[in-house]
């Protein structure tokens, strides 16, 4: 085990597919020379040269576009967005081309792309810096979402990503690049948990939260500071939004009866709305409350110095935890 | 200092200013840019090039009477592109290859799609011509211009594929696309990525006047073949009615590219005879005189006139090629009608290439639902 930060970690785990398989290529703004504005890619380009780890135009829609041609060719290219509000210009080449290659030939042609995405809020930047825009993708068959909230699993589930044939959006919050945790930098793939599925983070018996991101790290801050009040929450880091693992999620709510479902994205047609319409379907007889949706609001990214009101925190999770348990709430006495 | 756009001549019809090889009255013409790539084109290739157009014709009229019989859902009609559908399709390697639109029906052809894989996408049973890799063609794109950047990826591998035995891959991409798509930003974006990696890509544009209602003028204030050099790519203006010329320009461009020296561009002025597609009414938006004129510039007629000028087709070789394209849509024909839709679980399949839970909760569930039907029916 070594302890890395997540951007570490993520290099780690570009070099190690670098190196595992010549058709793997890095591209992107500033990828190569920069080593990338977060410095995911740094030290890429000295090691594998410009043939595979190529600074490309200022165009996201020729990079994903490129990017079709190459794995045509029978090439896996990682390809990174620089910004989550980047990855829009992108879409077309995105939902039309990369998610449908592969039914639209009926498999002949293989689309294993990575697309990267630093992604969402809570590090004060520019408007375009913060968004969270996974729905978006989590709606189009043909791709795979997946979102990382730790060092092991950002190591782990790139190096998956990469391997695996279908399209994966990959995205990695920014606001956790820095943050630090153990990693197994030897970890056979082969072992590893498939990317596909959500982990229970934390047990616990009263309620259930289910979250992915960097939201796991404050729904586990919530979960902490509700035990001083005798509560036992049970956390869930969904890590893969597309497909989203049901079955763990489920097991959970019919131990505990009730669900908070907690993310930065906006509230409407997200991925709370589709977990909860999707684990009442299934364990309606089994909850004890209304599941309630933590959000962003539905608002455009707020400027930097309001957006901690936009961010759901620790105390809007505890107050929905009051919700789902019927105990009496302070803070937000009218149902949304 | 500044540039002013060059006001010369106008993006539409003024056939004056293209490269030609063969007139509209069928008169072999020298053109100097043109001349030494067709200079071993004999009577025999152009027969071959005249053959294909007419089965492309053929091909073309079939679809749009299967559309108006009901039996195709949407045909995009074809008739007037013929010269550079064939010409710069026959001009290619077999190991290069192609990432067309939706209206290269003669591209298509000629990269030897069967009588099935023309006509499947249109009557709605599948959403491309299947295999691209078994003859290096693409399906019909239909989103405008987003093959072009295809094209040039696909380019950019090339470059990056091991050269064999000391001799680097000679392999080219071609992209084919019309006058509307020469607005959309994928096709600016894919001359910047084009040019600055130098990748052997060829961009074929067909300008047939029209993208549905709008006229050309409407996407460009100057020629389309101007862009193109502003990019860092050279680029040949040419008479899209004339195969010969667009055979000639096409190998200008692909040795270009196959010896290394980056892309090129191919502007084919042409035009679209018919509707945009089988829902269109071109009658709403576009004189009736200007399709006579373009009907006098037919690049089936010239070819014919300047093969029979040199004797070089008899009534022998006309009966085959005549034949060879009613045969043609005689099978395009029967295999429409012998179409047997597919199971309607396979709508699941190669969605992704490995298991995706959800999805397969979904198949799971339809099928049952299905099943419910034949329980029924006990």
């Amino acid at each position: 085990m070594t302890e890395l930060t997540m951007g570490k970690a993520l290099n780690a785990g570009l070099h190690r597919a670098l190196a595992d398989d010549p058709s793997v290529l890095v591209m992107g703004e500033d990828v190569g020379t920069l080593g990338g504005v977060f410095r995911i890619t740094d030290g890429l380009l000295s090691a594998y040269g410009p043939s595979r780890v190529i600074d490309t135009p200022l165009a996201e829609s020729g990079i994903v576009g490129t990017a079709v041609g190459l794995a045509f060719r029978g090439f896996r290219p990682v390809v990174e967005m620089q910004f989550d509000g980047f990855v829009y210009p992108a879409f077309d080449q995105i939902v039309c081309q990369v998610a449908k290659f592969h039914y639209r030939t009926r498999g002949a042609v293989r689309m294993p792309l990575t697309v990267r995405v630093p992604w969402a809020g809570g590090v004060g930047a520019a408007e375009h810096h913060s968004e969270s825009p996974e729905a978006y993708f989590v709606h189009t068959s043909g791709l795979r979402v997946v979102a990382v909230s730790n060092p092991a699993d950002a190591y782990v589930m790139l190096r998956q990503a990469i391997a695996c044939d279908d399209p994966v959006i990959f995205f990695e919050p920014k606001r956790l690049y820095h943050a630090k945790g153990e990693v197994d930098l030897d970890v056979d793939l082969a072992d590893a948990a498939p990317m596909g599925l959500a982990r229970v983070v934390r047990t616990g018996r009263d309620a259930t939260i289910v979250t992915y991101g960097a939201q796991v790290a404050t729904a586990l801050e919530a979960a902490t500071a509700a035990e001083d009040d005798g509560l036992s929450l049970e956390v869930i880091d969904l890590r893969s939004l597309s497909p989203i693992d049901l079955d763990t999620v489920a097991a959970s709510v019919r131990r505990t009866g009730r669900m908070v479902v907690t993310h930065e994205a906006a509230a409407e047609a997200g991925v709370g709305a589709e977990v909860i319409a999707a684990i009442t379907e299934r364990c309606f007889h089994h909850l004890e409350a209304a599941p309630v949706r933590v959000t962003g609001h539905d608002i455009p990214y707020p400027p930097a110095k309001l957006e901690r009101h936009h961010l759901p925190d620790l105390d809007r999770i505890l107050d929905a935890v009051d919700r789902v348990l019927d105990r009496p709430h302070s803070l937000s006495e009218v149902t949304p | 200092m500044t540039y002013p756009p060059s006001t010369a001549m106008g993006p539409t019809t003024d056939m004056g200013q293209v490269s030609r090889l063969i007139t509209a009255e069928g008169e072999r013409v020298s053109d100097p840019a043109l001349e030494g790539w067709v200079a071993d084109v004999d009577n025999a290739l152009l027969a071959d090039l005249y053959r294909d157009m007419v089965r492309t014709r053929r091909l073309d009229a079939e679809g749009v009477a299967l559309q108006r019989q009901g039996q195709l859902g949407l045909w995009a009609p074809c008739q007037g592109q013929e010269a550079v559908q064939v010409g710069t399709a026959r001009a290619l390697r077999e190991s290069d290859f192609v990432f067309p639109s939706y209206r290269e029906s003669g591209v298509q052809l000629v990269r030897g799609a069967t009588p099935t894989q023309l006509i499947q996408v249109w009557r709605g049973e599948e959403q491309s011509m299947g295999d691209p890799f078994a003859r290096g063609t693409a399906g019909p794109q239909i989103i405008i211009g987003a093959q072009t950047l295809h094209a040039v990826g696909y380019a950019m591998g090339i470059q990056r594929t091991p050269a064999a035995e000391g001799a680097r891959c000679d392999e080219v991409a071609v992209t084919y696309f019309g006058d509307g798509a020469s607005s959309q930003g994928d096709v600016s974006e894919a001359m910047v990525f084009a040019a600055s990696y130098g990748a052997p890509v060829v961009f074929v544009c067909s300008n047939n006047q029209w993208a549905i209602s709008e006229p050309v003028t409407v996407q460009s204030r100057t020629p389309l073949a101007d862009r193109a050099p502003a990019f860092g790519i050279p680029s040949m203006r040419v008479d899209g009615n004339d195969v010969l010329a667009c055979y000639g320009a096409m190998r200008w461009a692909l040795e270009r590219a196959r010896s290394g020296a980056g892309p090129a561009y191919i502007e084919a002025v042409t035009y679209r005879m018919g509707p945009h597609t089988t829902a269109d009414d071109p009658t709403r938006y576009r004189d009736a005189a200007e399709v006579e004129v373009w009907r006098a510039r037919d690049p089936l007629a010239r070819v014919q006139t300047l093969l029979q000028a040199r004797g070089a087709l008899g009534d022998a070789l006309a009966a085959d090629i005549a034949a060879d394209a009613d045969r043609l849509a005689a099978e395009v024909r029967a295999v429409c009608l012998g179409y047997r839709t597919r199971d309607p679980l396979s709508v699941f399949d190669e969605v992704y290439a490995e298991p995706h839970s959800g999805l397969e909760r979904q198949r799971r569930a339809y099928a049952a639902y299905l099943d419910g039907f034949e329980e029924e029916a006990r």
